[in-house]
């Protein structure tokens, strides 16, 4: 084990702002990235289901008339 | 107007089994299958990378613990060169026999390249401060990663400004195929010339210069970097699937239908 404590473990031996500032925006980067593709798809879902629901609509009408 | 009578949805080319996994359609299921094993090996890779990272290496007797920005630092930047190169691959492919599927491949894995060639600026530049006492030098090796982050944005800001994605495919896969000469100058670099950057700590040829649980921390986190890379690439070329496909039918049975994940059945 490297550390006494867990404030030993978050010094990282004085170079604890290099190495969190390091880890932090990695992870922050790629919860974003999940963040954004998660939207994205939800978006792309939701615009063919528009389409179609637009289609179906104007099929109603031309069948109606 | 209905564009739905309009296009046909391709049915899967027969004859060979690589064609068959070549049309969007036959992919999009096969993706969704790969995806969960994708995160879960991400997942656990980097549970058991960050464990001995920072558990069982040791302090570096030089470095002190500055040396654990190593364990994304240098996966960072394998993933930048990989998925360049394979950006590169299926632009290529794209351009010869003019699959849909290939530059798909190639936009989706472009914004997570990116990220990898960012990671690896910014970490270095956090490890660049402590150990070299400057956070930026305009070295060959800082400089080629910097190059090949900008022609990651140079390829999606191409693409984005075309509204017509055939041709905007067309274009950028010509910035990811020349631009693919900068990988190797980024790979060589640190041989090729004088740099402040340290020469490879993991080469084929040669025994690592590095204790083993170290280089073992970095391998394990390097491969969940290759297994978050084809998951994150897998579910953005699916997205794009549906974005250009989406007056075809089988998009529309598939994001109608009760079948959408496309990950139970198919």
């Amino acid at each position: 084990m490297n550390w006494e404590s867990a404030s030993h473990f978050w010094a990282m031996g004085g170079y604890g702002f290099f190495v969190w500032a390091s880890y932090g925006v990695t992870g922050a980067v790629i919860a974003f990235e999940l963040i954004a593709l998660s939207r994205r798809m939800k978006r792309a879902r939701a615009q063919v289901k528009r389409d179609a629901a637009l289609d179906r609509i104007e099929a109603e009408k031309r069948g109606g008339a | 107007m209905s564009e739905t009578q309009s296009s046909v949805a391709r049915a899967p080319s027969p004859g060979f089994s690589f064609f068959h996994y070549a049309s969007p359609q036959t992919f999009f299921p096969l993706a969704g299958k790969l995806l969960w094993p994708c995160w879960i090996a991400a997942a656990l890779l980097t549970l058991a990378g960050l464990y001995i990272g920072f558990f069982v290496a040791p302090t570096d007797a030089t470095q002190g613990d500055s040396y654990r920005i190593i364990f994304i630092h240098v996966p960072a930047a394998w993933m930048s060169m990989v998925v360049y190169l394979a950006m590169a691959f299926w632009c290529a492919v794209g351009l010869v026999f003019n699959t849909r599927l290939s530059f798909m491949m190639a936009t989706a894995l472009a914004p997570t390249g990116a990220i990898w060639a960012f990671v690896a600026l910014w970490t270095g530049a956090l490890w660049g401060k402590p150990t070299w006492g400057t956070y930026w030098v305009w070295d060959a090796r800082l400089t080629s990663e910097l190059i090949l982050f900008f022609l990651y944005c140079g390829y999606m800001a191409l693409q984005a400004a075309i509204d017509d994605p055939r041709r905007a495919d067309r274009a950028g896969a010509l910035i990811a195929i020349v631009g693919a000469v900068n990988v190797p100058i980024i790979y060589f670099s640190v041989k090729w010339w004088n740099t402040l950057h340290q020469g490879a700590s993991v080469s084929l040829t040669a025994a690592p210069t590095m204790a083993t649980t170290m280089l073992t921390g970095m391998l394990l986190m390097a491969l969940a970097a290759w297994a978050y890379t084809i998951g994150a690439a897998l579910v953005r070329v699916r997205a794009i699937m549906i974005e250009r496909e989406r007056s075809t039918d089988w998009v529309r049975r598939l994001v109608t239908g009760a079948d959408f994940k496309g990950d139970s059945r198919a």
